[in-house]
């Protein structure tokens, strides 16, 4: 494929989810949200409230609001959070690196791990480890998230009192605003927890992909022409088996990652971390509908932005689709 | 002594928890230096298992159970894994019967070919990336310089098959086994490479085995051949003389089964029946149940290769074909 | 394909696949039975004494008789709601399998069979939808839902809503894994000679074509039960799913979350194992009937 019809979809396909997630977003403040209600008090008379209506283009027709909340998202006003009275976008992304931070860990550690978990287990796969590992791994997609995150809360937490169980620590802000938890020992300590739990719903299903993509690949034609070569059994593992289990791999990966960012919905919550999920969960419960809309509109951004870095590591490290200029 | 000699060959399945199906069943052969022989059969019969147990290539769990393999009075059978990879892709090559899923997909021709080089030689990348063009000129394929930043998907199965034979080249081995080399390729390509293995061979002094179903192509570049059956030797002998006059009734019921031994406007003639899966072998020689010569003998003994032939009621005369 | 005699000798010379069958056996047993077994009704305020509120299993010190796995803070004995609670899960599991397979089975034919912009359309969506994640689109249509009505109005439909966002947001795994085996099935040679014979499309689909996509639609079937049982109590832990007064086990899990610190631990953990039991059983059903009925179908792959 094309690199160029390749951006086009791509471009096409971040459009179409960003038009649906505002449409969703200025419906639901269409609906639910009361502008009038964060303005003035319920002291104030019917028809002064009819004035106010027609003067803030309450009453317009749907298509000149839709296109006002459009106008202004794109300048980054999503109106003012109920709740903290602040412009809701900052609230949010004030949230933003604890979440990200979060995630970081997790993914640090489900890769780290399930990579050479998932080769081992493809190439030993009768050895009493992979079968535990084998065995541990439905064991573990079959736990909800929450329950991990409760478990670790109440052994590591609370009975063993190893490691801090609620909240972020101490964080440390980085010139450019950036509140991260990753200098200071706090900040790691209190990372562990959600970050293991995070990775635990992760780590068994990319073993399991990684294992069976890589039992795949050992068992095709070429690999068993790269060993009639002559070349080493790591060459062989490494170089040409697992170079081709890679692929998949990352478009499994460019999937998960709206499960992700829900699993940091439950994970965030259980741990109190003061992440935008558990703003978010927050949000809806005092139905602050200008945080509950820029959150939405922030995951879906992020879904995009994502998605796109993963189907460009995805060209790269596929040969069928070239960039162009290159000769092919 | 003689450069490759395989003796009383097994190789071994596991069935079910404890027993084991056998899909050669004591093969023998012996080939010299620059010497060409065809291995033919149905498919089924065993030839890419001996042509991938010489290799110690057996996919698991297949084993060889039994017998040796002798290079250069050697038994490979014998060697750590190690010094037998050394021999494989160096002084043993092989060429894969379909080029469209024997070259990676996410490497370069370049890479492909280099790693087998470094596999195998002290080399420096300028003198590797020298060798590499070379060799894709002498299988002609057109601009080679620019071929080796390919990738296998750019090129057409014709030029991957060449691109595989120039790999096996590269460490000019003694001896390239070819598991059936143009069956997955277009009919107008396939003697082209035909014709490239031959040309190949005879001029770096290469010995060959040739795997194929094909008698045809076997005559033309094989000098030596071997009929196998159910995951045995069933005939063998010169390829000319074997053509000419076979002496066991499949060799006969293969020829007689080519379509340039059939009279103009007559049916083409087939083989009565089919061949038993491994699992399913009959008493005695496994042939018995297809073959018109058979008598209880064959149902209760398996017969000996002797003669050139395994049978007990070989054809002796060339009209004599059932 | 495999006979059904086979398919029953493979079934019992599996020791972890008639465990999980067993479990799950009896955990289906106890939420049918549950009206009839449970010792309270933990839906019938009257039965309930706030005195008997946090009591700990029948055997340790402090436990009551009459609460074999003790009591929650409502004084509703953890086993009866447990009873209850599986069934509430199950329905909910069951429902939202059916509303997906109906779904996608339906789209995932009329992708394959039509082909074209159609099939295009569809699986477009489907990408984009598998990658959007189940749960966060349940997750925000549920917040959706509740912060906009009555949280009684919303209790009311809780179980409705939670079967719909549940089947509508998964149907595309049922939809893809019916395409591709439509797209095996238009090749041979029956659905020509339907064809031929002058039958309409619709009767081709559904008549000749569907019958043969039935066995890997079965597979999934198993493992998106458990999947769907999974997201039903991650959202009820969030508190956007059953509401406390009609626990199911998410919500049984949440109301114990807040006394787990202060001791009672058995209001969380009883509910916990049989939630993982319920998932584990399915799970493990699945990978089974996978490994036998279709051993190309890999999880994963979606």
């Amino acid at each position: 494929m094309h690199i160029l019809a390749f951006l086009i979809r791509r471009a096409v396909q971040a459009v179409i989810v960003m038009f649906v997630i505002s449409l969703i977003g200025f419906s639901i403040q269409d609906n639910l949200g009361d502008p009038l209600r964060e303005l003035v008090g319920q002291s104030v008379s019917e028809e002064a409230r009819d004035d106010l209506r027609e003067e803030l283009g309450l009453n317009d027709p749907f298509l000149v609001q839709y296109t006002r909340f459009l106008g202004n998202a794109l300048q980054g006003d999503l109106g003012n959070s109920y709740f903290f009275k602040r412009p809701a976008l900052s609230v949010i992304l004030d949230k933003f690196p604890a979440t990200f931070e979060l995630v970081l860990g997790a993914v640090f550690i489900f890769v780290s791990l399930s990579i050479p978990a998932g080769i081992y287990c493809a190439i030993n796969r009768d050895s009493w480890l992979a079968r535990i590992i084998m065995t541990g791994s439905i064991v573990g997609i079959s736990i909800p998230v929450f329950l991990t995150a409760i478990g670790m809360v109440w052994l590591f937490g609370v009975e063993l009192g190893w490691l801090p169980a609620f909240g972020r620590g101490d964080t440390y802000e980085l010139p450019w605003g950036w509140d991260t938890g990753f200098l200071t020992w706090d900040g790691l300590s209190h990372l562990i927890l959600p970050s293991v739990t995070l990775s635990s719903i992760m780590l068994p299903l990319f073993i399991r992909l990684i294992r069976a993509e890589m039992m795949e690949a050992m068992g095709t034609e070429y690999v068993r022409f790269a060993r009639a070569k002559g070349l080493s059994t790591r060459r062989v593992r490494y170089v040409h088996a697992f170079r081709n289990t890679l692929l998949p791999v990352v478009t499994v990966g460019g999937l998960m990652i709206g499960t992700l960012i829900a699993y940091t919905i439950l994970t965030e919550t259980v741990f109190q971390w003061p992440g935008m999920g558990f703003l978010f969960l927050e949000a809806v419960n005092r139905v602050d509908t200008p945080l509950i809309i820029a959150y939405i509109i922030i995951v879906g951004l992020i879904f995009v932005v994502v998605n796109t870095i993963v189907d460009f590591i995805y060209t790269l490290i596929n040969p069928m689709v070239k960039l162009p200029g290159a000769k092919g | 002594m003689p450069m490759l000699e395989v003796q009383d060959l097994h190789v071994a399945f596991p069935q079910g928890r404890k027993s084991e199906v056998e899909a050669l069943r004591g093969v023998d052969l012996t080939l010299e230096k620059g010497e060409r022989l065809g291995v033919v059969g149905e498919s089924g019969a065993g030839k890419s298992m001996l042509a991938f147990a010489i290799l110690n290539l057996i996919a698991e769990p297949g084993r060889v159970s039994k017998g040796r393999i002798m290079f250069h009075g050697q038994n490979l059978l014998d060697l750590p894994e190690r010094d037998i990879r050394a021999l494989r892709g160096n002084r043993i090559s092989m060429i894969f019967q379909d080029p469209m899923v024997t070259l990676n997909p996410v490497l370069s021709i370049g890479t492909q070919m280099m790693e087998t080089l470094r596999a195998h030689r002290r080399i420096s990348g300028a003198e590797a990336r020298a060798l590499c063009i070379a060799k894709l000129r002498e299988v002609a394929i057109p601009s080679p310089e620019s071929r080796l930043d390919a990738y296998p998907h750019e090129l057409s199965g014709g030029l991957r098959q060449r691109v595989v034979i120039a790999i096996a080249l590269l460490t000019d081995p003694e001896l390239i086994i070819a598991d059936e080399p143009t069956t997955a390729l277009d009919v107008t390509i396939q003697a082209e490479i035909m014709a490239l293995i031959l040309k190949l061979c005879r001029e770096n002094d290469v010995a060959l085995i040739l795997i194929t179903h094909d008698l045809g192509v076997v005559a033309e570049v094989t000098e030596r051949l071997m009929i196998m059956y159910a995951g045995k030797c069933v005939e063998t002998g010169a390829t000319d003389a074997i053509i000419k006059a076979p002496h066991h009734p499949y060799s006969a019921g293969l020829l007689r089964a080519l379509p340039q031994n059939a009279a103009r406007g007559t049916r083409l003639y087939q083989i009565p029946g089919s061949m038993p899966p491994i699992t399913a072998l009959p008493t005695g020689c496994a042939y018995h149940p297809r073959c018109a010569r058979a008598t209880a003998l064959c149902k209760a003994e398996i017969p000996p290769l002797e003669n050139g032939a395994a049978c007990f009621h070989p054809l002796t005369a060339p009209e004599e074909v059932p | 394909m495999i006979s059904f005699k086979g398919f029953l000798r493979r079934f019992l010379s599996d020791p972890v696949a008639i465990g999980a069958g067993l479990v799950l056996l009896v955990l289906v047993l106890m939420a049918v039975l549950a009206p009839f077994l449970a010792p309270q009704d933990p839906y019938d305020l009257m039965q309930l004494d706030i005195m008997d509120s946090e009591l700990p299993p029948s055997w340790k010190p402090g436990g009551d008789e009459r609460f074999w796995l003790g009591t929650d803070a409502q004084g509703r004995g953890v086993f009866s709601t447990i009873m209850y609670g599986t069934g509430i899960s199950l329905l909910i599991g069951i429902g939202a399998v059916i509303v997906q397979a109906v779904l996608g089975v339906t789209l995932g034919l009329i992708a394959g069979y039509k082909g074209g912009w159609i099939d295009s359309f569809l699986m477009r969506l489907a990408d984009i939808q598998l990658s959007l994640s189940t749960l966060m689109m349940a997750i925000i249509a549920l917040a959706l839902f509740q912060a906009a009505f009555d949280a009684n109005i919303y209790a009311d439909y809780a179980i409705v809503m939670l079967i719909m966002v549940i089947g509508i947001a998964e149907w595309p795994k049922f939809a893809r894994t019916v395409r591709s085996s439509v797209l095996g099935e238009r090749k041979k040679e029956y659905v020509d000679a339907a064809r031929v014979i002058g039958l309409p499309p619709r009767k081709i689909m559904w008549g000749h074509i569907l019958p043969n996509t039935l066995t890997p639609v079965l597979v999934i079937s198993t493992i998106q039960v458990a999947e769907a049982i999974m997201i039903e109590a991650s959202l009820s832990f969030l508190g956007l799913g059953m509401p406390v007064d009609r626990p199911s086990l998410g919500s049984l899990i949440r109301s114990g979350f807040e006394f787990i610190f202060s001791g009672s631990w058995w209001i969380t953990l009883y509910p916990a194992i049989v939630l993982v039991a319920l998932i584990l059983a399915l799970n493990l059903l699945g990978d089974w009937l996978r490994d036998v009925l279709n051993p190309k179908l890999r999880r994963g792959e979606d």
